[in-house]
Parts: C-alpha cells; structure tokens; sequence
C-alpha cells in the first residue's frame, strides 16, 4: 500500500514533466501554423498601411497611410460602391433563404401531404446542380428573357431557395419533440403561430450557423456577378476587386490591399461574431 | 453552390419521421409554405439544367446568332480535343492535391488546436479564419504576394539567395502556386468541422487508449483518424466541390488560366474553360457541352456520397 503511493508519487513528476514538453511542443506548432495561416493577411494589412513610395518596398513596418489608401479606392475606384452593393445583396439573400426554408422545412417535417417525399428528394437533388455549371441557360434566362441583367433582381431572386437550408431546418425541426406541436395544435394554435413562438425560439443556433453560411457564400460570389452585371454600378465588391488590379498601368498596390481587407471584413465579422452558433448550431453536439 | 454541412447526422432521426403522426392538418398550407421554394428552384434551377441540355446539342453562336441541331457531336468534339482532355488531367490533378493536403493538415491542425491547453480558443480563431475569406480576396493576396517585382516572396528569396522565380509565368511554379492558395483559403473550413468532429468524439475511447498505455501518435493514428472516418468522408466531398467551383475566382485573379504549355493554359480548370467558352469565344454549345459532362461528374461525386455516407459509423449517444 505504502509502496503503491510511493511510486505514484515517484511517477508523478516525470509524467507531469512529459505533459508539460508536449504542450510545450504544441504550442510551438501552433505558434507555426498561425503564423503561416495568418502571414498573407498579415502582410495585406501592413502594406495596406503604407504611403505610396514604400509600399513597393521591402519595408514591413505599418504606415500611418490606410485611409489614405482606402480612400482612393472607396472614391476613384467606386469601392464604396461595390461594398454597398454586395451588402445589399447579401443581407436579402441571406433573410430570404432564411424565411422559404424555414418555411419548406415546417411544411416537410409538421405536415402529411402528397408527393412529399417527392417534393423534398426534388429539393435536394439542386445540390447536384451548382450555379456554375448552369450560366450559359441561366444568363440567358435572367439578362434575355427576364430583362434582369445590371438589375439586384439577378443576382438575388435566383439564390433565394436553399437546399442546404430547408435540409438543415428540417434536421433541426425533426429533433424537437413532436409534443411540443401536439400541445401548440391543441391550444389552438396555428403552425405559423406554433413556428413564431416555440421553433424559431428553439432554432437560433441553427438560424446563426445558417447565416453565416449564407453570409459567407452570397458575399464571396464570383462568376455569376461577373457575367450577368455589366454595370458598374450594381457590380458587387468580389468583382471589384479584380477592376482595382487591373487598372492598366502600375497596380496601386497599397490601394489594392486596403480595397482587400476591407472586402474581406465582413463576412469575417459575421463569422467571429456567429461563430459560437456557428459551431453549435450544425457541427457540435448533432449525435447528442 | 452550397454543401450540406449535416450530412454525417443523416441517418440518426430517420426512424421517427415515417411512424409520427401529422402535428397539423391542412390540405393547401403545406403547399403555400412550400411554395416560394420549389417556385425558385424549378425557374432558377431545373428550367436552366434542362436547357443546357437541349443547347450542348446545338452549335450555336450568341454573337452571330447562329444556332444548327448538331446532336452529340459537341460531345465528340469535346471528348477527342486535346486541349479538353489537357484541362480535364489538370484539373483531376489539382482537385486531388487540393484534397489530400487540405484534409491532411486540417486535420493534423485540428488535432493540435483541440488540445487543452491554454489559449486553445484564440489559437482555433486564428486557424479557421480563412474560411471567411473568399477565393477573390485570397487571389488578390498572393498576387501582391508572389510578385515577381514588387512582392515579398521573391523580395526576400531575392536578398537570401538571389533567385526571382517568375510565380504565374513558369508553368510549374503557376500550377502550384495556384494550389497552394486554394489549399490555404480551404484550410479554415476543414479545421472547423476537424474540430466540431473532434469535440464530438467520446471521452472514454480515448481515456481507455491511455489506459492501455498509448501515447499521444498511437492514440491519434489508431483512435482519433478511424473514429474521424465519417467526417473525413463528408470533407472529402465538400472539398472535391471546393476545387472544382470555387477555384475559379482564385484562377481569375491570380493567372487568368495561363500560362500555356501543351494545348492549353495549365491552371485552366473545368469551370474555367466553360467560363471562357461560353463568356469569351461565345461557342455555347460547346459550353454547354462541358456543363453536361461536368453534372454528370457532381452527379456522380453526390450519388457516391449518399450512397456510402447512408453506411458511414455512428458513435456517441
């Protein structure tokens, strides 16, 4: 007994000096990889930062120039512009993929109706069909038959379903217990009533994770933009930014990488303010 | 286009959908609520994939406005060009790289970060921030970064050992550098759900490994990696998707699909090529073509992962 203690005693410390190496070691690994993540951000920032004359240089030490910087582009290069359009854009697209998929989601999980299966296996199967691979109908839909082109309509009314949503709603929908809508049926209470006052409650976490994916995904568009807005004054901030590079002749390169960080704030702002909910509302704690 | 993030939970409350009962009745509610929905997709989805198939069997000219029933023969055209085929390697080739190296060191970096130890939180934010960033940002960067001029690679390769590779001129430098940054700006979404996976994982499997006396590298490769297999599969997907859509921004700003060796411009990607057919030669029959046999391949890559995600270990509670 005395000996057992002895020898847990004995053990302890060279256990406890393993553990501490091996932090150690992680931290150092760590310390490696953000930086590495972290060092063209670090760099845009800086150079960002920097008057003219040095940006071309080796120099890496920040410069009192940023809204100098940002201000030529915001005017000159119509980035104002563009960041208002892709706000916009973003912000309806992402309140309207909320709203038509919590309401497919309620439809899918609280009602019995016919073709459901059918109507739900032909929502999901639109994950097979990426925008991308559909530009040359879709651009002859919206621009020709539509009269949409150089119009926020094109670039909002198309994204405004999401599969992914109404797949993620409805998970979420199934894992409330169905006495919760017996007893709201019971009282009387309608399914939006039922919808407004226990499942959206219920649902914020889920409601967050969806927005920052949504957020993220609408205000990163690419191609689509490209293609369907001639005008430059409903072009979003995303294709902006390649008008900023190439402005023919020397690139303002300070300019550029103020134009980029500032872009590029956004959607990290929904993501660190959501990311809690983020993590919880899909990744974290779905088996439990 | 977006992923389905809840995949691996598919199957868990399958059971109870087809035994409950209806929580409301109504014979039209549903379908007002359903509605808006399946209104955008049929216009703004299943209407634009039907006619692409209908235009990939025309040659047809947007600019001229020609338009002549050709029936597979774009296909023909495209599957015995050379130039197509080069695309299509290249393409297959960096997806894979994109792959394999952003899953590898998402995971090992998740592993690292869900350590507990001190400042794991600010360490986890640092790692995923990435995901924020949008493909062009990502271009804008590491062009300014890879500069053959101006930039601060070769400013400092330059003053260390007096070499200036030219980045996006050499074919191969392009072609990696073009990876690279695909891999960097996908690293924060594999870290993400890395993480979610491995906070999920159940303590006592692990506690048990230690027990038996496995160190930390036992225990990740016997333990961690095999009980990740489900979410490994999830990202193996995404991530395929990933390389295949979104790289296009990145390639736009960085090389423009240059430069050229062989028959086409080595960073011209699947998407890229259809970009450029449809939108700068104007042969949109062609287009269409490769729009074709490219939902044919996500049709493919999605039916694969029901059907082996369906099957995919269930652990915890």
């Amino acid at each position: 007994m005395a000996l057992d203690r002895l020898e847990v005693r004995r053990a302890a410390p060279s256990v406890s000096g393993r553990r501490r190496l091996s932090h150690a070691l992680t931290h150092a690994a760590l310390i490696v990889a953000v930086f590495l993540v972290a060092v063209p951000l670090l760099f845009a920032l800086v150079k960002a930062t920097q008057p003219s004359d040095q940006v071309i240089t080796p120099n890496l030490l920040p410069g009192g120039a940023f809204f100098s910087n940002l201000g030529r582009v915001w005017t000159e290069a119509n980035l104002g512009r563009y960041m208002l359009n892709s706000l916009i854009v973003t912000v309806a697209v992402v309140v309207g993929k909320t709203i038509l998929s919590v309401l497919a989601a309620l439809a899918f999980v609280y009602f019995r109706f016919p073709l459901r299966s059918l109507s739900f296996a032909l929502v999901l199967f639109t994950l097979m069909l990426p925008t991308e691979l559909l530009i040359v109908a879709l651009f002859d839909l919206v621009s020709t038959r539509l009269g949409w082109a150089n119009s926020y309509l094109a670039i909002i009314v198309p994204f405004l379903a999401s599969a992914t949503g109404t797949f993620l709603f409805r998970q979420h929908f199934m894992n409330i217990p169905t006495s919760l809508a017996d007893a709201a049926r019971i009282d009387g209470c309608g399914p939006l009533l039922f919808l407004r006052h226990v499942l959206l409650p219920l649902s914020l976490n889920t409601i967050g994770a969806l927005a920052v994916i949504q957020f993220v995904y609408v205000w990163d568009q690419y191609l689509w933009p490209l293609v369907i807005m001639q005008s430059d004054e409903r072009q979003v901030v995303q294709v902006g930014l390649r008008k900023l590079i190439d402005v023919g002749g020397q690139t303002d390169w300070g300019a550029v990488m103020a134009g980029a960080i500032v872009t590029l704030l956004p959607p990290l702002l929904v993501f660190t303010v959501l990311q809690e909910q983020f993590s919880k509302g899909f990744a974290l704690g779905q088996d439990k | 286009m977006t992923v389905i993030p809840t995949a691996p939970t598919e199957a868990a409350p399958a059971a109870r959908e087809t035994t409950a009962a209806p929580a409301f009745r109504g014979r039209l509610l549903p379908w007002l609520f359903l509605a808006p929905t399946l209104l955008v997709l049929a216009v703004f989805l299943y209407l634009p994939a039907a006619q692409t198939l209908s235009l990939s069997t025309y040659r047809s000219n947007i600019v001229l406005g020609t338009r002549q029933f050709v029936g597979l023969s774009n296909f023909a055209e495209l599957l015995s060009s050379p130039a197509y085929r080069q695309v299509a390697g290249q393409t297959l080739a960096f997806v894979a790289l994109v792959v394999v190296l952003g899953l590898g060191l998402g995971l090992g970096l998740a592993w690292l970060a869900s350590r507990p130890i001190r400042g794991g939180r600010i360490y986890r934010l640092l790692l995923i921030f990435p995901y924020a960033l949008s493909p062009a940002v990502a271009g804008t960067l590491w062009l300014f970064l890879f500069n053959p001029e101006v930039g601060a690679v070769n400013q400092l390769l330059g003053s260390l050992f007096g070499v200036r590779p030219r980045w996006l001129d050499d074919p191969t430098l392009a072609f990696g550098l073009v990876t690279a940054a695909a891999v960097w700006k996908g690293l924060g979404y594999n870290v993400v759900f890395y993480l979610a996976a491995l906070t999920n994982l159940p303590k006592e499997v692990l506690e048990a490994a230690e027990i038996d006396g496995a160190n930390g590298w036992q225990s990740f490769w016997r333990v961690v990696v095999p009980l990740l297999s489900p979410m490994t599969f999830f990202l193996l997907f995404t991530n395929v998707v990933y390389a295949l859509f979104d790289s296009f921004g990145l390639v736009d700003i960085l090389t423009r699909g240059g430069p050229v060796e062989g028959q086409a411009g080595v960073t011209t990607f699947l998407v890229y090529q259809l970009y450029e057919d449809a939108f700068r030669n104007f042969r949109t029959g062609i287009a269409a073509a490769e729009a074709v046999l490219m939902l044919l391949l996500v049709g493919v890559i999605t039916l694969l992962q029901f059907r082996f995600g369906s099957r995919r270990v269930h652990y915890g509670a």
